[in-house]
């Protein structure tokens, strides 16, 4: 079985780093290399400028913060965060002063004597950091360290763990299902899928210029349609969907391909009843179809209109009062300016 | 007895706290078993000793317990020998339950068996095979002579190292499988965290592993001395004069000189042993972890206030800290011998060293009885190594021996109908005690529980006692109750643990769905923890199957069992119709436990 098939990955010294994948994608499997606690059958590792592919855990200078904690239960909570200091052979003078340090950085300085179990979840995973960021290990990695907590902790903790590290400068290897918990934290993130690496960036760079279908679909809600390539216009590429011709910008990689996908996000489609005629310069894209739901998320208004060919495609909308741009049923339009549009490779997955 | 508490807690439905007791009453039937059975015999046999004949309170008896130095003496002596057999049982025992816990599912359940399979042979079995390897022309001593090792026969039996080598090879198994059930909750995450943080596996081992692994060593330990405590055969068997223990007191008295209210003194003698060592157990570590298989971790923070577990404590941690340091100075040398190389793979050779000793202690577990098999096979009338020729004489002598078969027939006969009761008792115990809350849950779960912990002798004394009153001596049907107060713990156990695996939601989801209690327990529930059952039964099938304690005293003539039948002959002849019986046996008992071990796998998966 292969967990990893190909990953090549280099973080920067201070840089936040998330794997983000379904589950089943490999992230933990590249995590645990990272640590030294599962051995890669080829390729390296290197940690600091030193080759540590098969060197131990315990060698590697690393630190982990693993989804249940793993805090020792034996211990109290001063003792778990001492043990990294009493492996190094830390005068006991200094261990107690780091542990106090860190103690007072992660703002809980009162809980030295108590035990793992007697602190609340947030508290422990507090701890579970403190312990790894008092031996100033050249990576932290977190192995979806927000998993286990409810959503409004979980909200709290991101934004926490992230201003540790801002004002740490650690360097963070960081793994996690939750797209959004990795657009928050992250300087970039890799998408992992089946075992390699799809696309690595900056969360905008992932959001706005996805280079597969995988990454537009994981990231975000968007709409593909399946196009082929009738023509080129300046800088515009013109392909036709369902019969439509539609306008897209070029995409180098494309250039040569004729069966492609175009990916819209919804926050970029407007909705406008079928008879009105969208004026302007530069004519926009414009699909036709049948409005079947309209649905309020808080502030997100979405549209789900059903093309003539059946596929649905989805617009949002800031929602403004409680009137509706139509109602289910109406026949309505969806444009978008060509700019807005996405050309992608056809295949669900690449990049093997 | 928290396990229950955390049974119960999987019932969302279900009133959280104690209420009613009458919620209990599935355990009233068990509880009725027990108190006509176990309490009031026991109870009885106690009370007889401190009575005289005429009914009045009297100390005569434990005045001449310890008119001579003789009853300590066997009392201290039996503590001894205990204490050794139990200090070894769990220095083996722990690397194996260390590389179970360790191990993936498929290893642990093919390692699992070569422990059952010794835990589930009889002790008679096995002292059997121990005289066929340890006696002056054993195995063993043919192996050293022919090898030149030792010019003549060494003495290893019928003396403390024949005792001790027996009773450890008898107790291991328990003490393994006790310790595996706290190993296996040990968090495998947590000697990862350590690795990360910059511990050597020696390190990892003795600061983490080694302290939370400690409830499940102590409870081995207190499980594996109580049972030591109780033990006649292999002292019988194996030892000699100097090694007789308590219980083989007990014997003389009861079988020999019928001698009631001595017989129940020197049982509160041994009963006493027994609550010390509980009670010193309970102080240092607390019952609790008895139970629920976890550290009592709270109590080690406010809890220990005297001075001396504050000492003890103090060792404790100077102990490991410094097993911990030259693990790993030891380590660090050895890599500066053999630098680690970052570019390929290092060899896992501490496990490597584990895994050799461990294969070693299982065959010591698992071999010796096999060593029965071809001597069954002897055309010779005497057991001798190796065996000459080859012959199935024995299995004829056995099969066509009225006295045999009567024997095996009983034997099965009652364990069928003993396990069946103890079933149709214990069953709605487990449901009641897995699945509801009410007032004295957990004194109800102790009582149930309390045959296993008591020292069997005194159950069969008390029990015997009983029925030579009320005319059940020598009747299949005192022993059948007798059993079956001895099997109702097992039932209990391994139905609350399948039933702790049970998603009660299928149960929710059946009513919702329009079946009422009945019909949810007989089509949901029962098919789905069948193979539980199944593996319940037989557990309770072999206990009876195996019991030789009551068979002891309700027994006798021509209504013996086999296990009685296979200790009177020992005690005249180890003759080879014993090693004949003594394979078929085993083979019986490996074809069973495979049957309830893939039963109760399948149960847990459903």
């Amino acid at each position: 079985m292969v967990a990893l098939a190909g990953a090549d990955l280099e973080l920067r010294e201070g840089e936040f780093l998330t794997l983000l994948g379904p589950s089943g994608s490999g992230k933990t499997t590249l995590l645990m290399m990272v640590a030294g606690l599962i051995q890669p059958d080829s390729g390296e590792v290197w940690i600091d400028g030193r080759l540590a592919t098969y060197a131990p855990p315990f060698k590697r200078d690393v630190g982990m913060v693993f989804q249940n904690y793993a805090l020792f239960p034996h211990l109290s909570v001063g003792e778990n965060i001492a043990f990294p200091l009493r492996m190094r052979r830390l005068p006991e003078a200094t261990i107690q002063q780091e542990v106090r340090r860190i103690l007072e950085v992660v703002r809980l300085p009162d809980v030295g004597g108590r035990w793992p179990r007697a602190l609340s979840g947030g508290q422990q995973q507090r701890i579970a950091l403190a312990r790894c960021m008092v031996y100033k290990p050249s990576i932290i990695l977190m192995d979806e360290p927000l998993g286990a907590l409810d959503k409004k902790l979980r909200d709290q903790m991101q934004l926490e763990i992230k201003q540790l590290h801002a004002e740490l400068r650690i360097t963070v290897l960081y793994v996690t299902h939750d797209q959004e918990e990795a657009m928050i934290m992250s300087d970039r993130i890799g998408l992992m899928n089946d075992g390699h690496l799809e696309q690595i960036g900056t969360p905008d760079e992932l959001y706005f210029h996805p280079r597969t279908r995988f990454a537009a679909e994981f990231l975000g809600e968007s709409n593909v349609l399946a196009c082929e390539v009738v023509g080129v216009e300046a800088s515009s590429v013109v392909v036709t969907a369902a019969g439509v011709r539609l306008r897209a910008p070029q995409d180098e990689r494309l250039r040569d391909v004729r069966r492609v996908a175009l990916m819209v996000r919804p926050e970029r489609m407007a909705i406008q009843e079928a008879q009105a005629d969208g004026p302007g310069a530069e004519p926009p894209n414009r699909l036709e179809g049948r409005l079947r739901q309209v649905i309020r998320v808080s502030g997100i208004t979405k549209y789900y209109v059903a093309l003539d060919d059946g596929q649905m495609i989805v617009a949002s909308t800031l929602t403004g009062d409680a009137k509706t741009v139509a109602t289910p049923g109406a026949r309505v339009g969806l444009t978008w300016p060509p700019g807005a549009g996405i050309l992608l490779p056809e295949a669900a997955t690449t990049g093997r | 007895m928290s396990r229950a508490g955390v049974a119960g807690e999987g019932g969302a439905g279900a009133p959280r706290g104690p209420s009613g007791w009458w919620k209990g009453w599935p355990l009233l039937p068990a509880l009725a078993f027990l108190l006509v059975l176990f309490v009031y015999p026991v109870g009885q046999l106690l009370w007889l000793s401190v009575v005289d004949r005429g009914g009045a309170l009297t100390g005569q008896h434990y005045a001449r317990l310890f008119a001579s130095s003789l009853y300590v003496d066997v009392l201290l002596i039996t503590l001894k020998i205990s204490a050794w057999a139990t200090a070894f049982a769990l220095l083996g025992g722990y690397p194996v339950a260390y590389l179970l816990a360790t191990s993936d599912a498929r290893w642990r359940s093919r390692l699992t068996f070569w422990v059952l399979l010794p835990f589930w042979t009889s002790f008679l079995v096995r002292a059997f095979a121990w005289m066929v390897l340890l006696g002056r022309n054993g195995a063993l001593n043919k192996l050293l002579v022919a090898t030149g090792l030792t010019a003549a026969p060494v003495a290893v039996i019928f003396n403390l190292t024949g005792v001790l080598i027996g009773m450890t090879h008898a107790l291991m198994p328990l003490g393994i499988l006790t310790m595996v059930a706290v190993m296996e909750h040990i968090d495998v995450n947590l000697p990862k965290a350590a690795a990360t943080l910059g511990a050597r596996g020696g390190q990892t081992f003795w600061r983490i592993y080694f302290p939370l692994s400690l409830p499940g060593a102590a409870a081995a330990g207190l499980l594996v001395f109580i049972s030591a405590v109780g033990f006649f055969i292999i002292p019988a068997l194996l030892g000699g004069r100097r090694e007789t223990m308590i219980t083989q007191v007990i014997i003389e008295q009861v079988q020999d000189l019928m001698n009631w209210a001595f017989a129940g003194a020197i049982s509160l003698l041994l009963l006493g042993a027994a609550l010390v060592v509980f009670y010193l157990y309970d102080r240092a570590l607390g019952m609790s972890t008895l139970a629920s298989g976890t550290p009592a971790l709270d109590r080690r923070g406010g809890g220990r206030e005297n001075p001396v577990a504050r000492l003890s404590a103090w060792v404790g941690r100077r102990l490991i800290a410094t097993l911990g340091w030259l693990c790993d100075r030891a380590a660090a040398v050895t890599e500066r011998l053999v630098p680690a190389r970052p570019d390929r793979p290092a060899r896992p050779w501490a496990r490597g060293v584990l895994v050799t000793a461990c294969v070693l202690i299982l065959a010591f577990l698992a071999l010796p009885a096999f060593f029965m098999v071809p001597v069954s096979f002897t055309t010779e009338g005497f057991i001798d190594w190796p065996p000459k020729g080859f012959s199935l004489k024995w299995y004829r002598a056995y099969l066509e021996s009225p006295q045999w078969m009567a024997a095996t027939i009983r034997s099965v006969g009652v364990g069928v109908v003993s396990a069946t009761l103890a079933m149709l008792i214990g069953v709605p115990a487990a449901f009641a005690l897995a699945r509801r809350e009410f007032a004295g849950k957990t004194g109800a779960l102790a009582l149930i529980l309390s045959p296993l912990v008591i020292p069997r002798m005194i159950i069969a004394v008390a029990l015997f006692y009983l029925y030579a009153r009320v005319g059940l001596v020598g009747s299949s049907l005192g022993l059948v109750l007798g059993h079956a107060v001895l099997a109702i713990p097992f039932v209990v156990v391994t139905v609350m643990a399948v039933l702790k695996n049970y998603d009660e939601r299928l149960d929710q989801a059946a009513s919702s769905l329009g079946a009422n209690r009945a019909r949810t327990l007989y089509h949901v529930t029962l098919p789905l923890i069948r193979g539980g059952l199944v593996a319940a039964f037989l557990f309770a099938f072999v206990t009876s199957f195996d019991e030789l304690t009551i068979a002891l005293f309700v027994t006798g003539g021509l209504t013996t069992t086999l296990p009685k039948q296979m200790w009177d002959d020992a005690l005249l002849k180890v003759s080879p119709t014993l090693a004949a019986v003594s394979t078929v046996l085993i083979v019986f008992v490996a074809v069973t436990i495979s049957l309830a071990e893939r039963l109760r796998r399948g149960a847990v998966r459903a």
